[in-house]
Order: C-alpha cells, then sequence, then structure tokens
C-alpha cells in the first residue's frame, strides 16, 4: 500500500497574530513554524502506525510550499516516512494546494492520503475535500479512527454530539483529528535519518485561484473584567441574567 | 440567478446550523435581489414549508432514505447538478461537520471559490468578499471570491436564526443518485446532551477541578442552563472527560453566547477555540491567571466553594 500524507506549515500555537503591508500579509517576523498539529499528531502518526504494523507500506509526506518550508518537512520525516515531495509553488489558495497534491497523488498512485482535520492558520478544513473531489475517491473527514483489511477500511468520524462508524474502500482521503493517535516526539535516530531522506522537488500544475485574501483584521480588544466578590457569587448571576442577558 | 441553501438534517430534524444557513442564505438573496431556494437530500419529519420562516422561498427535495446516510461525495455530485439546473450562483451551508466535508468536494467540482468559516454577510459592493475567522479565532479574513459560482460555508452560531411567518414551497426535485462509496454501520451518540458545536451556553472546566470525580457541579449547572459540557485539552488528555469535549487551538472551537470556565487557566491554545464567544466568565482562584485578560465577568475564587453557591442561585432563578 501507499500513503500519502499532507503536511502543513503554520506559526507555532503561541505566535503573535499581527499584520503588516496595510493589513494585507502576516507578520512573519519572528514567528516561529511548527508542523501543523492535526497533521503531525494524528494524520503523521496514523500512517506511520500502519506501517509498523505492515512494513511493506510505502509512506510518502508532500508539502507545497518554497524551499522555506524544507526545514519542516524534515522535521516531518524525523517521526516517519520514507521520502518526501515538495511541490514547488507559493500557495495560494485551497484549490491550488489542492490541485497540486491531487496531481502528486495521482502520479505517485497512492491509496490513501491523509490530511489534518484543518490547518491552525487558516482554519479552511478543505484540502482533503478538494483533493478526494479531483480524484475521484471517497471522503472521510474528521475521522477519530482507522483501521484497514485489505481494501476495505473502516473509520470513525465525528458527528454533532457523538460519532459514527462508516466504512468504505481504498482509494480514500481522510482528515484526521484528535483519538486517531498520540502525538510522538521524534528521537535521535530519527532526527539523524531525517537528514538523509530524499526530499524530492516536483514543479507546480497550471491551477487557477478561485479566492484572495483582500486584507486581515483583529477582533475588537476586550473592555475588561468585571470581578465580582468571591463571598458575592449571586451577583454573578444577577449579572449574567439582567446585564448580559445570556441566561 | 439565485441562493441555494443546502439544509442538513439529522434523526428527521433540520439542525439548528441550517436554519442559520437558511437565514443567511435568504438576507444575501434579498441584497442580491435574487431569490432564495433550499435543497434537501433525504427525508425528514420536520415540515419544510416552515423553512419559509427563515426566508426561503421554495425548498427542492430529493427524498429517498439512503441520503440520510451522508456520503460527501455522492451528495456533492447532487448538489452540484441541482446549482447547475436552478441556476443557482451562491451556494450557502452550514460549516459544520456535514459542510466540512461537502463544501470543498463541491468547491472542486464546481471550480467554485469556497469561504469556510464565514462569519458575516458578504460586501457585495465591489466584488465579493467574505469575512472569515483565522489564526484560530485571533483575527479575520476578508476573502474575496472570484469564481462565476461561489459557496459560503457559515460558521455555526455566528448569524442568528431569523422567524418570520414565510411559507416556503415545498418541491420534488429529480437529481441522479449517483451509488455511494461510505456506508453507515453504526451511531454512537451521547443521549439528551446538547452537541457542543450548537451550543448556545458552554459550562467547562479545567485542570483546577483536580479529577474527573469533581465535574458534578460542571454537570449540574450545565443541566440547569441548558448548556453544553466542554473542558480543557489535558483534562482529555487524561481520560478525566470525552475527547469530543476537549475545545481549543486543537480540539474544537465554538462561539457560544456563554462560555462559563471553571479552573481553567487559559492558555493562549485554549483561547483559540473559545475568543469568539460573546460572553466569557471565569471561575478561578489565580488572580493572575491569564483568562481574566479575555473575561467578560469573573469570581478570583475556589471553585469548590463558589460553584455550589452559583448553582443555588441559578436554581432559584429558574425557580427551581
Ligand atoms: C501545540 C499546543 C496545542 C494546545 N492545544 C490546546 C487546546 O486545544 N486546548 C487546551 O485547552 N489546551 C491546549 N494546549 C495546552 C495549553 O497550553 C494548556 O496547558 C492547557 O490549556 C491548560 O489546561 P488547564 O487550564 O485546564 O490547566 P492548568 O494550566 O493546570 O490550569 C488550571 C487552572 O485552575 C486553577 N485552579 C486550580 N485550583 C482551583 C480551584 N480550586 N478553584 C478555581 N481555580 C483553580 C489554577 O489557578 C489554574 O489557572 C496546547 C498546548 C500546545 C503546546
Amino acid at each position: 500500500m501507499k500513503i500519502l500524507v499532507c503536511i502543513s506549515k503554520t506559526p507555532d500555537t503561541t505566535a503573535k497574530i499581527a499584520f503588516t503591508d496595510n493589513n494585507t500579509k502576516f507578520a512573519t517576523e519572528g514567528v516561529q513554524w511548527i508542523i501543523n498539529p492535526y497533521d503531525e499528531w494524528y494524520a503523521l502518526v496514523r500512517a506511520i502506525e500502519l506501517k509498523e504494523k505492515d512494513p511493506t507500506t510505502v509512506l510518502h509526506l508532500v508539502n507545497v510550499g518554497g524551499a522555506e518550508n524544507d526545514a519542516i518537512i524534515r522535521k516531518a520525516l524525523a517521526l516517519g516516512g520514507d521520502e518526501a515531495i515538495r511541490v514547488n509553488i507559493e500557495s495560494q489558495d485551497s484549490f491550488t494546494i489542492a490541485s497540486q497534491i491531487a496531481q502528486v497523488a495521482k502520479d505517485g498512485g497512492y491509496d490513501l492520503v491523509f490530511t489534518g482535520k484543518e490547518t491552525i492558520d487558516y482554519n479552511g478544513s478543505s484540502i482533503g475535500g478538494m483533493v478526494a473531489e479531483l480524484l475521484d475517491w471517497s471522503y472521510v473527514s474528521l475521522a477519530t479512527k482507522l483501521d484497514i483489511e485489505g481494501s476495505n477500511v473502516k473509520l470513525t468520524r465525528e458527528i454533532e454530539g457523538g460519532e459514527e462508524n462508516v466504512e468504505t474502500s481504498l482509494p480514500l482521503v481522510v482528515s484526521a483529528q484528535k483519538g486517531m493517535a498520540e502525538q510522538r516526539i521524534p528521537n535521535m535516530k530519527g532526527i539523524m535519518g531525517a537528514r538523509t531522506k530524499p526530499l524530492k522537488v516536483v514543479e507546480p500544475v497550471a491551477a487557477e485561484a478561485l479566492t484572495s485574501i483582500a486584507g486581515f483584521e483583529l477582533p475588537p480588544a476586550k473592555a475588561g473584567v468585571k470581578l465580582v466578590p468571591a463571598d458575592n457569587p449571586e451577583e454573578l448571576v444577577r449579572l449574567l441574567h439582567e446585564e448580559a442577558k445570556v441566561i | 440567478m439565485s441562493v441555494l441553501v443546502y439544509i442538513d438534517h439529522t434523526d428527521g430534524e433540520i439542525k439548528k446550523s441550517s436554519l442559520e444557513a437558511a437565514s443567511y442564505g435568504a438576507q444575501l438573496a434579498s441584497q442580491l435581489g435574487v431569490a432564495a431556494h433550499g435543497l434537501v437530500l433525504g427525508t425528514l419529519n420536520a415540515e419544510l414549508s416552515a423553512l419559509g420562516k427563515q426566508g426561503l422561498q421554495k425548498v427542492h427535495q430529493v427524498k429517498n432514505d439512503s441520503l440520510n446516510q451522508f456520503d460527501p461525495g455522492q451528495q456533492a455530485a447532487m448538489v452540484a447538478e441541482a446549482v447547475t439546473s436552478l441556476g443557482a450562483t451562491v451556494v450557502v451551508l452550514s460549516n459544520n461537520v456535514t459542510g466540512k466535508a461537502l463544501g470543498p468536494r463541491l468547491s472542486a467540482r464546481l471550480r467554485a471559490g469556497l469561504v469556510a468559516g464565514a462569519v458575516a454577510l458578504p460586501d457585495t459592493g465591489n466584488g465579493f468578499v467574505v469575512k472569515k475567522a483565522v489564526f484560530s479565532g485571533k483575527a479575520f479574513a476578508q476573502v474575496a471570491v472570484s469564481s462565476p459560482i461561489k459557496i459560503i460555508a457559515l460558521t455555526p452560531n455566528a448569524f442568528s436564526v431569523s422567524n418570520g411567518d414565510g411559507n416556503a414551497e415545498v418541491a420534488d426535485i429529480n437529481l441522479t443518485v449517483p451509488a455511494a462509496k461510505i456506508k453507515v454501520t453504526g451511531i454512537n451518540k451521547i443521549k439528551g446532551q446538547i452537541p457542543l458545536s450548537e451550543a448556545e451556553l458552554v459550562v467547562s472546566g479545567g485542570r483546577g477541578l483536580k479529577g474527573p470525580e469533581n465535574w458534578g457541579m460542571i454537570e449540574e449547572l450545565a443541566d440547569l442552563l441548558g448548556a453544553a459540557t466542554a473542558c480543557s485539552r489535558p483534562v482529555a488528555d487524561s481520560h478525566w472527560r470525552p475527547h469530543h469535549e476537549h475545545v481549543g487551538q486543537t480540539g474544537g472551537a465554538v462561539a457560544p453566547n456563554l462560555y462559563f470556565a471553571v479552573g481553567i487557566s487559559g492558555a493562549i491554545q485554549h483561547l483559540a477555540g473559545v475568543n469568539r464567544s460573546k460572553v466569557i466568565v471565569v471561575i478561578n482562584k489565580d488572580p493572575e491567571a491569564p483568562f481574566f485578560k479575555a473575561a467578560d465577568y469573573g469570581i478570583v475564587g475556589d471553585a469548590f466553594e463558589v460553584m455550589p453557591k452559583i448553582i443555588d442561585s441559578v436554581k432559584k432563578l429558574k425557580g427551581k
């Protein structure tokens, strides 16, 4: 079986969110970059587990972006995976990124494509579904469990207020979230090994962006907290009822 | 030209998030001066003509039980066919669990730009620009959609349900039903609980509550208020509470009218999942807890002393 895991680079969860160029660009100065947590903790680790169970599995990673992404790709390779592919194009919108990944998936003859449930920067949760549609494959999103038996795949996905068990077959695109696997910390052997794993750079296919970002804004600052004394919690209930009118 | 709203349903009822999408779609349609239609795939108990209250003029339905099992590939093909045959130029759906699977497929299929997680009506004065939350609620982006057909996936609980007195015309629509590739084999729903993603009120607990045995007060307050329960990440990681209650940057994102946080420090990753709540209340014994900076109301105090009094007071308020 051939598995492809999509790896996105995102700002660290504690990064200061600010904008430049008249609020049209994210201010990257001083920002630490990480592998998008959903891609790393859930999608990639589950794929690694599948390879550990069946060592004949081929596991590749894919990233869409410039050479500045290579450090993050090597970090992901330190966790696992045989090689990585970077499609050399500045990412524009979800559709252009998905078009690149779909092409890589098609060319490489993969059976299973993993994404994280969303990236923590653009929160689009779009790439997996778009890739699936472009390939005409099944798509199970927000999955918390995945097991493969031959070409049959059993998954659990989130629904409102619970979960649903589903069955489908390969080829398949899955978006992974909490429950799918447990976060792993790369070890020394992994980090050393990642340096020599192949990182192939491929040129993009033509794809037109459907959306663009016209500008950013920060939410209005909070007015400040109204503190209620601890010996009079009844006052809090009154305020929520009469002033905030939420209960 | 029309706005087509995809109506999502479960257990025979229209989801609240879809009533929001219908209200949004109808207001957008009047902004554009076009008709607002709905599309229902599957069978319901609910009376579809009632979608007129949200402002839809006509609801098209494919009455087929098998469509109650959700396969986003199958449904994307059907919605795309409906978009073409009805001449819709904007598709509105909720960015709920269904919309997150269906929206992107539909977008790629129709080559229609998708705004996933819209929080306001588009600005159509100059182009088509939709506001959405980015950086896990820490900022907003104005997204310009350039394709002829546009898809808007509306964030749940970001737009209020309108309740007029219209009546929608309901009609069957004939669409090709492709074979489903996904089979639902079991459903595991926690009975009687309000789904976190749809909740207007949320009571949430953190590590300050010391252990799962102390969640009685969280559940009791939630019960009294008709609220859903949530928790911080370490609480879910320690299996004090189920994973689906975990909110924050790496869990669920919520935007209720009230987020009531007890014994949660308010780490930046936690705030990322709750910062779009309308009112935030924080109960924490540490006056330096970062959560107070993001809160509207707070009590610096021991949850074990404060919470029983709050519960009593809410009981009185509710006449219980
Ligand atoms: C990449 C990354 C992603 C993350 N994603 C998330 C996420 O999605 N969601 C999330 O929640 N966290 C996330 N975290 C973890 C986050 O950084 C915090 O560690 C976590 O939110 C802390 O949870 P807590 O507030 O429950 O516990 P603590 O930080 O231990 O805080 C407990 C609080 O309870 C108070 N307290 C103690 N006793 C009492 C009492 N008797 N009465 C009242 N108050 C009391 C304390 O003063 C303290 O403020 C993430 C971290 C990283 C690095």
